[in-house]
């Protein structure tokens, strides 16, 4: 019982635990050493870009920081009627700098963001503030324009007063918060980012499962084919892995357009008259057969994988202890694949939830996602801070589909390989 | 009773993967109902082929299989109710011992309560009985190996087969789990075909033993006139320690043959030779070489003591005696031996009834 409790020493009187340490820690070192290039790697290209997207989809110093002296008076002001003579005069002289910078053109259009109407009347001011005598600039101000004296217009500028705002996650999602601070749904003819989050769902979702019912088969015969066959097999799986993206993807829009191989087929064999061709193209259609296709190897190389494990003696012991071919593989080879189907749906789904050039490329106007929406605030609008909320939208219903998964099968039971 | 003697019959099966080479040849062998019979072989003999022709998982190229009278080749696996034990166990890694056990009962749609007495039975039998809920993973190669006998039984088949299922074991394992496998076997009297190619397996647990080689049986006989009677030189020199002379008959007569070898002539048992004129291979099993022999053995010749080994209850030395350099014999570890040295000329003599001239190797 004494040895369990006293300390053990090694020869040289030091305590083993210290000794240990000191013998591991070269190796900790060097393993660290060993991952340490990939580890700057990632937080350079991945931790960063997604804390820098997260900063920015809130991020809305912009107006704070043009109109310090006016958000600052404000905070005495209860929102209910006109501001005081003191808000006015610090706005007047805050827009004054702005002018200085020349950065009001920037003001008007973040305030417009907020608020339609404010471009005209910041444009009117500007002009009118050159002849603008000193004291009371509230009246001054206000004739300028009767939306300077409106209250709402006060308001607006008000509610951009914190440095942090979750509008553009509200807008993600079709909803703003109105003047009185009610998160409301924007009118019904404008909900366009509610039918492409439903779509990408959709599409995302009908893509896995026609990736599963076509690759499970093939998974299935390269796993059991013999060698020679099998290589061949594998190497028309991997090819598409070889050809580039926009090539298959062109090549769809090729076969699939209505002019294009398929149609021509279809109007040959008498399956559809030459006047009523089949639209394959620019639409969910496109989307389909498209993604479908480049997404397969995802699917086919987790379950291959897993296939490859089971031992064919299984199936075999299956029938001889009196199982149909049916009941055999039902019973025992399909529950023994479940890893490699969710690592492979889960895959497929994630990646077909994020994707962009397909889509952009043959699904037309009612093909495409909401990755071609974050694009386009990304390069048209240039309203990136939407963009980078739309993105963070995606990521973290990734992360849900990942926990749900973890809930229902158990990431442990995943196979990637 | 009756036992049926042609319970199981191949009839001139033959059986070919490619279509150039025959893997079994012309097989005819009946399996006695209750019988253990094994086949042995080394690999790529057939044996192997022949067991998954029985199960239906291969179709003979030529010729029939009957089971207890019905021709089996055109019934699907499921349908033959054939259990079988298989090299690599192949229990069911997503199943419990109990699921595993219940899968053959299932099928068979047995109601559970039944169902539950005859696992409970089953895993008795192979002493696994508190397992039935654990999985296949968390158990020892042995008691995964039981169960996989006792889930091939657990649905009482008339005929089981089993595929080089102690393989995979250590050696002490392998021994013991082959008593166990013979006493049930024994307890049960279901029909046994029990493929290995391991001789000291074959020779522990079966009634009678099939030797495979090159897509033919060599022999079928009982392990022990298999191992003191060999009916040709492939058999020999599979079963057991062999020591050969090569030869060519000089002179036959009454059951006894003489062999010229390059230097020397021996006395034989004239088993597959003829006449005078023919090559031979002569076969004497070592424990039936004794040293310092009495005058009355035909057979009494020196030989030259070139490696001695202890092995504790009996000592092998391997003797240059008549050209063959390879000679063995096995000497009882008595305190009468102490001659034996390295180096030693000793006299070595043994009957002609025991030396069998066999076919030229």
């Amino acid at each position: 019982m004494s040895s369990e409790t006293k300390q053990i020493l090694t020869t040289d009187g030091i305590p083993l635990e210290v000794s240990l340490k000191k013998a591991e820690k070269k190796n900790k070192i060097k393993a660290f050493l060993l991952v340490a290039p990939l580890l700057l790697f990632i937080i350079i290209t991945y931790v960063f870009p997604i804390g820098d997207m997260l900063m920015r989809s809130v991020d809305d110093k912009m107006v704070t920081e043009m109109l310090p002296k006016t958000f600052k008076s404000m905070e005495k002001w209860d929102g209910q009627d006109l501001p005081p003579e003191e808000v006015f005069e610090s706005f007047y002289f805050d827009f004054q700098k702005l002018i200085e910078e020349e950065r009001e053109g920037k003001l008007s259009t973040q305030l417009n963001y907020t608020k339609n109407g404010f471009k005209s009347i910041i444009k009117k001011l500007r002009r009118k503030s050159k002849s603008f005598e000193e004291g009371n600039y509230k009246e001054q101000i206000m004739s300028v324009h009767r939306r300077w004296a409106d209250v709402e217009y006060w308001r607006a500028i008000k509610r951009r007063a914190p440095a942090y705002t979750y509008q553009k996650y509200l807008k993600g999602i079709d909803m703003y918060e109105n003047e009185k601070g009610e998160i409301i749904n924007v009118s019904e003819d404008r909900r366009v980012h509610r039918i492409l989050w439903m779509r990408t769902l959709e599409i995302a979702f009908f893509v896995t499962v026609f990736c599963f019912l076509m690759a499970y088969p093939i998974a299935h015969l390269l796993a059991t084919l013999p060698m020679k066959y099998s290589n061949l097999l594998m190497i028309c799986v991997l090819l598409p892995f070889w050809t580039s993206l926009l090539v298959r993807t062109a090549s769809w829009m090729i076969l699939l357009q209505q002019q294009g191989i398929v149609n021509d087929f279809f109007v040959m064999i008498g399956l559809v008259s030459d006047d009523n061709r089949i639209e394959m193209m620019f639409n969910k259609t496109g989307s389909y057969v498209a993604m479908t296709q480049i997404l397969l190897p995802f699917m086919v190389l987790p379950l291959y994988s897993v296939m490859k494990t089971i031992s064919p003696s299984l199936m075999r012991a299956g029938k001889s202890l009196g199982g149909t071919p049916f009941v055999a593989f039902w019973k025992v080879y399909f529950p023994l694949t479940i890893p490699g189907i969710g690592a492979g749906c889960l895959l497929v789904f994630i990646l077909a939830i994020g994707y962009y050039i397909t889509p952009a490329l043959v699904g037309g106007a009612s093909g495409t996602l909401i990755s071609n929406q974050i694009a386009f605030h990304m390069k048209s609008t240039l309203d990136w801070s939407f963009a980078s909320a739309m993105g963070l939208m995606l990521l973290s219903g990734v992360l849900v589909i990942y926990w749900l998964y973890n809930k229902l099968v158990g990431i442990d039971n995943i196979k990637l390989g | 009773m009756s036992v049926n003697k042609e319970f199981v019959r191949f009839d001139k099966v033959d059986k070919s993967y490619d279509g150039k080479v025959l893997v079994v040849k012309d097989l005819q062998l009946d399996i006695a109902e209750g019988e253990f019979i094994t086949m042995l072989g080394p690999s790529g003999s057939g044996k192997t082929t022949c067991l998954m022709m029985l199960a239906g998982f291969e179709t003979p190229t030529n010729g029939e299989i009957y089971l207890d009278g019905n021709a089996i080749s055109s019934i699907p696996p499921h349908k033959r109710g054939i259990g079988m034990v298989f090299q690599n166990y192949a229990l069911f890694p997503h199943m419990t011992v109990y699921e595993n056990l219940a899968f053959p009962l299932r099928v068979r749609k047995i109601p559970k309560d039944e169902a539950d007495k005859k696992i409970d039975k089953a895993l008795s039998m192979v002493s696994l009985q508190g397992f039935a809920q654990r999985m296949p993973g968390q158990l020892s190669g042995g008691q995964q190996q039981r169960v996989a006998v006792a889930r091939s039984l657990v649905f009482d088949p008339q005929l089981v087969l089993m595929d080089e299922p102690l393989g995979a074991l250590d050696k002490n394992l392998r021994e013991s789990m082959q008593y166990e496998i013979k006493h049930i076997h024994e307890s049960i009297g279901v029909t046994v075909v029990y493929v290995t190619h391991d001789q000291s397996e074959a020779l522990t647990m079966s009634n009678r033993i099939a030797v495979f080689n090159d897509g033919k049986v060599q022999q079928l006989s009982s392990p022990d006139e298999l191992y003191e009677k060999p009916v040709n030189s492939f058999v020999a020199e599979f079963i057991g320690e062999n020591n050969t002379f090569a030869g060519e008959v000089s002179d036959i007569s009454n059951g006894r043959c003489k062999v010229k070898l390059a230097n020397a002539e021996i006395f034989a048992n004239p088993i597959s030779v003829k006449g005078k004129g023919e090559k031979t291979t002569v076969s004497l099993r070592p424990e039936r070489a004794l040293i310092n022999p009495s005058d009355k053995m035909d057979n009494i010749h020196k030989g030259k003591i070139e490696e001695v080994i202890y092995h504790g209850d009996h000592t092998r030395v391997r003797i240059n005696l008549l050209g063959n350099s390879e000679f063995i014999l096995k000497i009882p570890n008595s305190s009468s031996n102490l001659d034996i040295k390295l180096g030693n000329e000793i006299k070595i003599g043994w009957n002609s009834g025991d030396a069998r001239a066999l076919d030229p190797i």
